[in-house]
C-alpha cells in the first residue's frame, strides 16, 4: 500500500479537464482507482457519466488506452480485449503484463449488463469491473435502477400523493457476484481512499475477475450541496447502509464496524431525494427501511469472520 | 483446376469451420444457434484437438458475441464469429458499432427466418435486416462459394482502403446441413492469401508502445457526421477492393469472383435476380426453358453491400422485364427488401424495364423448379403484352 505522498508522485492516467459534474463521486472514484494501479492498463466504460463526460471527441481525460463500445457489453467488451491480449503474448506480439479495467454505473451494472457481467465472471476472465454505484440512470437525467434505494425519489419512481418514491429494496449485487465464486468482491467508497485504493490493489493481483462496488455520490441526483460528496458517503458507511468490506476467495471480512452505528435518518436528511421520509406521516417507512438496513448489517455480519 | 487443393464432401456449416481452421483467427467469441450452431461446435474441436492457435471464447449470448469479437479486433486480433437469425438480431446494436469503429471483423451467417413465428429454416430477413449496418454482405449460391467467400471476405475486410466487417452468408439447411463435394485450398494456400493482418492502430499496440488511444468517445455535431462520410467512404472503396480479391483467387485458384453472375442474360428478354441456393435451381430453369427457346436468364447477386448500383443497371439495362426475387418481405404493402434497389438501379436508364416483385421461400418453404419456371412465364406475358397486371406476387403460399 503506497503512503498518499507515494501517489501522489504517481503520474495521473485519469486528469482534469472532463466535464463531469462539480462534487461527482465517479470522478473520484476514476482516480482514485487509476491511481492505485501502477502498472500498464486498459480501461474499458460502458455508456453512462463517465464515458460521456471524459471522452468528449476530439478530448479524452483517459492517458492509457481506454474504449466504450455501448451500454450493457463493457464486461463482454474487456472479455474480448484480455483474450486478445492472451493470444497476443502467447505468439509473442505482447511484451507488457497488462491490467484490465472495466468501468460501469450501476444502471449499465445491474440492470441492463448484468447479463455480459456475469458472463465474464463466469469464465474467469482477468479484469477488475468497478461498478461507481450512484443508485440510479443519472445520465438520462436520474431514473430508477435495481440499485435504487426503497423509498428514492427519482424521474421514474417520482414521489407522489400516493406512492412514497421507489417501492423495491434496492438489489444486492455484491452478493450476488461472491455467487460466482470469483475470487475478489468488495465494496467501497470514495470517501475513504485508502479503503479503496487498497482494494484495487489487491484486486488486480488475482488471476481472474474481481469486482468492487463503489458508492459514488451523485450531488445532482441525490439532491445535496456538492461539497458534501466525501462526507455523504462516509455517512453511508456509519449508518451501515453501505457495509465496507470484501469476500476473498470466498471468505468475508468486515474491513469497518462503526463505534456507533448511526440512525439510517441521518444520511437521509442529507439527501433531497429522501426529504418525504422526514415527514411524520412516513415515519412507518423509516422504521422499515431501519430494519431492513440493520437485518442486512446483521446478515453480513454473520458471514464475517 | 488451378489449387493444388483436395476434393471434399463438406456441408456449408462443415466448410465455414473448416475455412476458420484455416483462416486460424487469434479470437473466436461465438454461441449456438440453429442452423449455425455447428460451425462454432466443429471450430471449438479444432481447438480442443491444438489445431489452432485460437483463443476460443464461449460467450454467453451473441450480443456479448460481437462485444467481445470488438473487444478483439480494437487489440489487433483478427476475430470472427458466427450466427444464424435471432442471433444476428441480437447482435444489431453492436453490428453497427463494429462496422463504424471500423472493424475487419469476419462474421459467417447462415440465412434463417427470423421470429415469430418461430422457425429455424432459410429465409433472409436476418441479413437484409442488416443491410443499412455497415457491414459487407456477400451471399453465396452453394458450399464452394461459401467456402472460397469466406477466405476472400479476410482480403476484402482487412483492405487499408476498406477496414469494414464482412458477413458471409450461406442458405440455412438448404447449404449448411448440406452435403457437396467442394474443392479446399491447401493450409498453406490460404495462409500464403489471407497474409498476415495489416498493422494499424489499435489498443494494445498503443499500449506496448505507451501512446495510448481512446476508442469509441463521444462524436457530437461537430465530428459525427464526419466520421459516417468516412465509413460510407469505406463502403465505396470496397466496391474497388472484392473485384480485385475476386479476380486474384481466381488466378490463384482457378475460380474467380466478382458482384454477381449473369446466366445466359445477354441476349436474354427477360431475366430474374436472385440470391443464394436459388440461384442453383434457377439456372436449371433457364436451361430447360432455352430449349423451348424462351429468351431467359438469371442475375444473382453475391456481393448486396457494397450495392453494385452501376454495374447492376447495366447488367439488366437491355431486358424488357426484369423479376427480383425476394426471400424475404419488407413487410411495407409493396415489396421485399431487395426489389427497391434494383428498381433504384434502373430508375434513370433511358429504356427501362419493367420490374415486378415475387417474394418466395419464407421459413424455408421449398421453391421448386415449377415456381420459377411461373416466375419465368409470368414475365414473358409482361415482355409480350407489355402490360404488368401485378407489381408483387407471394410465390408457393397458400393464401
Amino acid at each position: 500500500m503506497p503512503s498518499l505522498k507515494q501517489l501522489a508522485k504517481r503520474e495521473e492516467k485519469f486528469v482534469s479537464g472532463h466535464r463531469l459534474c462539480p462534487g461527482c463521486g465517479a470522478g473520484i472514484v476514476a482516480r482514485l482507482v487509476m491511481l492505485a494501479i501502477d502498472k500498464p492498463v486498459v480501461v474499458g466504460c460502458a455508456t453512462g457519466c463517465l464515458e460521456v463526460a471524459s471522452t468528449i471527441f476530439p478530448y479524452s481525460s483517459w492517458k492509457i488506452p481506454w474504449i466504450h463500445s455501448a451500454f450493457e457489453n463493457v464486461a463482454a467488451t474487456i472479455s474480448g480485449v484480455e483474450t486478445a491480449y492472451r493470444a497476443l503474448k502467447k505468439q509473442g506480439k505482447i511484451s507488457k503484463d497488462a491490467v484490465f479495467v472495466a468501468f460501469g454505473g450501476d444502471g449499465g451494472t445491474y440492470d441492463i449488463g448484468l447479463q455480459s457481467l456475469s458472463g465474464a465472471a463466469e469464465r474467469g476472465h482477468r479484469m477488475l469491473y468497478i461498478c461507481y454505484d450512484n443508485q440510479a440512470y443519472m445520465n438520462t437525467g436520474i431514473q430508477r435502477s435495481s440499485a435504487t434505494p426503497k423509498c428514492a425519489h427519482t424521474t421514474t419512481s417520482p414521489v407522489g400523493k400516493v406512492i412514497p418514491g421507489k417501492k423495491q429494496w434496492s438489489k444486492n449485487l455484491p452478493e450476488i457476484m461472491v455467487a460466482h465464486g470469483i475470487p475478489y468482491v468488495a465494496t467501497s467508497i470514495p470517501g475513504r481512499w485508502m479503503d479503496l485504493i487498497n482494494k484495487v490493489e489487491k484486486a488486480i493481483k488475482f488471476d481472474g475477475f474481481t469486482f468492487i462496488d463503489v458508492l459514488s455520490p451523485c450531488r445532482l441526483g441525490w439532491g445535496y450541496e456538492p461539497s458534501l460528496t466525501l462526507e455523504i458517503s462516509r455517512l453511508a458507511v456509519e449508518t451501515c447502509i453501505w457495509p465496507l468490506y470484501e469476500v476473498i476467495e470466498g471468505k468475508y471480512k468486515l474491513n469497518y464496524r462503526p463505534k456507533e452505528k448511526k440512525p439510517v435518518v441521518e444520511w437521509f436528511k442529507l439527501q433531497r431525494r429522501f426529504r418525504h421520509l422526514l415527514k411524520p406521516e412516513n415515519e412507518p417507512l423509516l422504521e422499515e427501511i431501519q430494519k431492513e438496513v440493520d437485518r442486512r448489517w446483521e446478515e453480513l455480519l454473520s458471514k464475517c469472520e | 483446376m488451378k489449387g493444388t487443393g483436395r476434393r471434399v464432401a463438406k456441408t456449408a456449416n462443415e466448410a465455414f469451420a473448416e475455412a476458420m481452421r484455416q483462416i486460424d483467427p487469434d479470437v473466436v467469441a461465438a454461441y449456438p444457434i440453429t442452423p449455425a450452431t455447428e460451425i462454432v461446435q466443429i471450430f471449438s474441436q479444432f481447438v480442443a484437438d491444438g489445431l489452432v492457435k485460437t483463443e476460443f471464447v464461449a460467450v454467453e449470448s451473441e450480443h456479448s458475441a460481437m462485444s467481445a469479437c470488438i473487444g478483439a479486433s480494437i487489440s489487433g486480433a483478427r476475430a470472427m464469429t458466427g450466427t444464424s437469425s435471432q442471433g444476428l438480431a441480437l447482435m444489431w446494436e453492436m453490428l453497427y458499432i463494429a462496422a463504424a469503429l471500423r472493424l475487419p471483423i469476419i462474421m459467417a451467417v447462415v440465412n434463417r427466418a427470423l421470429s415469430a413465428p418461430i422457425n429455424i429454416h432459410c429465409d433472409h430477413s436476418d441479413t437484409l435486416g442488416a443491410r443499412d449496418s455497415g457491414w459487407i454482405q456477400i451471399y453465396s449460391e452453394n458450399v464452394q462459394e461459401t467456402y472460397d467467400n469466406v477466405i476472400q471476405a479476410v482480403r476484402i475486410a482487412e483492405h487499408p482502403d476498406v477496414r469494414l466487417p464482412v458477413m458471409v452468408t450461406t442458405d440455412g439447411f438448404i447449404l449448411s446441413h448440406c452435403l457437396e463435394t467442394i474443392e479446399m485450398l491447401t493450409d498453406e494456400e490460404v495462409k500464403e492469401f489471407i497474409g498476415e493482418p495489416p498493422v494499424r492502430e489499435n489498443l494494445l499496440k498503443s499500449l506496448e508502445e505507451n501512446k495510448p488511444i481512446t476508442i469509441g468517445a463521444l462524436d457530437l455535431q461537430d465530428y459525427y457526421f464526419e466520421h459516417k462520410r468516412q465509413e460510407a467512404e469505406a463502403m465505396k472503396n470496397a466496391l474497388k477492393v472484392i473485384p480485385e480479391i475476386g479476380k486474384e483467387f481466381g488466378e490463384k485458384f482457378g475460380r474467380s469472383y466478382g458482384f454477381f453472375e449473369e446466366y445466359k442474360l445477354e441476349d436474354a428478354t427477360v431475366g430474374i435476380v436472385v440470391m443464394g441456393s436459388t440461384a442453383g435451381t434457377g439456372k436449371d430453369v433457364v436451361d430447360e426453358l432455352r430449349k423451348e427457346g424462351k429468351k431467359v436468364g438469371l442475375l444473382k447477386i453475391r456481393v448486396f453491400r457494397p450495392f453494385p448500383f452501376e454495374e447492376i443497371s447495366k447488367a439488366l439495362s437491355h431486358l424488357q422485364v426484369v423479376g427480383v426475387m425476394d426471400r424475404a418481405d419488407g413487410v411495407n404493402s409493396y415489396s421485399g427488401p431487395v426489389f427497391p434497389e434494383i428498381c433504384a438501379c434502373l430508375y434513370d436508364l433511358e429504356k427501362r424495364p419493367k420490374i415486378v416483385d415475387f417474394i418466395y421461400g419464407l421459413g424455408g418453404r421449398d421453391i421448386r423448379k415449377e415456381d420459377i419456371a411461373g416466375i419465368f412465364d409470368g414475365l414473358l406475358k409482361i415482355a409480350e403484352t407489355g402490360k404488368k397486371e401485378f407489381n408483387l406476387k407471394y410465390i408457393g403460399v397458400r393464401e
